[in-house]
């Protein structure tokens, strides 16, 4: 109990470490300095968002292949040279095509891609919402003369044997 | 009937769900569209390998003094990229069946090229030298070998990445050039 207790206490300095190491990882590679601190924030956002063309699934922030530092090089050069991050982007897409973003710009071709989510959202709420009207207008049901004569009987049966006592959990006794 | 039915819709959905993984299995994660194609070629000033007084730009592939309207097939290579070696005679075989080739001796130092030509041969009507990869980066090109076939208004038409077989010189790179000829 104490062991688990004590587990229980490490994990989240264990997972402050993991965190701590990725960024010390990340760090190393990057040699980019900037003089404005705001640049500096602009430049590490974009190295997440874009994405290394020669590797599976890296940023060119996290990746050490050449072509990731080609690009980060460029992205820093161009930062300085005051470039807005949408035209950042467009040049690196210009160049190694829309692989380069890891979230796809809005566009014709990609408003299914965007929109699919939100569009299930609504059709789902939709259908909730068809059956509660649904039910709120069928309102309270009443029971037919024959339907209130039955429940009628079945209360008073499940009266009278809850009358007899010791009897009344028995399961047997109906079957 | 109708509620029948409707309790299809989910296996439905399955299934083309499982269609469509399905097909993802198969592709190449590498393998995707270049986004150069139809571009005009990059705007470029770069020295060539042989002299390093002289400067060439974009009108060696538009259609200048010499070219005149040719497809041109540009190969971006390297002394330190092992499969460049492996696609020289290829290079050589398309140049033999009168290809125009255009070398981009890319992140290289001037006697690796050197040395490199003088090994596996020099197919290249030139090669443009380009030790820090800038025409390269706007070329887009992340690894050699990569190749592009430019027609004769300087446009590029085709673009290959990595190695050319030996059977893509006649499967895939001349009729690539047959078509924008």
């Amino acid at each position: 109990m104490a062991v688990t207790r004590l587990l229980g206490l490490a994990r989240p300095l264990v997972l402050l470490a993991m965190l701590l190491l990725t960024t010390a990882a990340q760090a190393a590679i990057d040699v980019q300095s900037f003089d404005d601190p705001a640049l500096a924030q602009r430049f590490e956002a974009l190295s997440g968002r874009l994405r290394c063309p020669k590797c599976q699934n890296e940023s060119i922030g996290a990746s050490n292949s050449p072509i990731a530092g080609d690009m980060r090089a460029r992205v820093a050069a161009m930062l300085r040279d005051g470039a807005s991050d949408a035209e950042i982007e467009g040049a690196m897409v210009e160049r190694f095509g829309d692989y380069a973003l890891y979230d796809p710009r809005f566009e014709a071709r990609t408003w299914l891609l965007w929109g699919l989510p939100f569009g299930l959202v609504v059709i789902g709420g939709g259908i909730v919402a068809l059956f509660v009207v649904r039910r709120r207008r069928a309102g309270p049901q009443t029971l037919s003369a024959q339907e209130r004569r039955h429940l009628d009987g079945l209360i008073a049966r499940h009266n009278a044997r809850d009358d007899e006592p010791g009897q009344a959990d028995d399961p047997g006794r109906d079957a | 009937m109708k509620r029948r039915l409707l309790l299809l819709v989910p296996l439905l959905i399955f299934a083309v769900l499982v269609v469509f993984l399905y097909r993802g299995l198969s592709h190449d994660p590498s393998a995707r569209a270049s986004a150069k194609l139809a571009d005009r070629f990059p705007a470029f000033d770069l020295a060539t390998l042989d002299d390093p007084d002289r400067r060439l730009d974009r009108s060696l592939l538009e259609g200048g003094d010499d070219s005149e309207g040719e497809v041109t097939l540009v190969n971006v290579w390297g002394e330190w990229c092992p499969v460049c070696k492996k696609e020289m005679p290829q290079l050589q075989t398309l140049a033999d069946r009168g290809v125009r080739l255009v070398g981009v001796d890319y992140k290289d130092t001037r006697d690796k090229g050197h040395e490199f030509l003088e090994t596996y041969g020099d197919p290249f009507d030139v090669s443009l030298f380009d030790p820090k990869g800038s025409l390269g980066f706007d070329l887009g090109v992340y690894g050699a070998p990569e190749s592009f076939i430019v027609d004769g208004d300087g446009f590029i038409r085709y673009h290959h990445t990595g190695y050319i077989t030996p059977d893509d010189v006649e499967q895939v790179i001349l009729p690539e050039i047959a078509k924008w000829r």
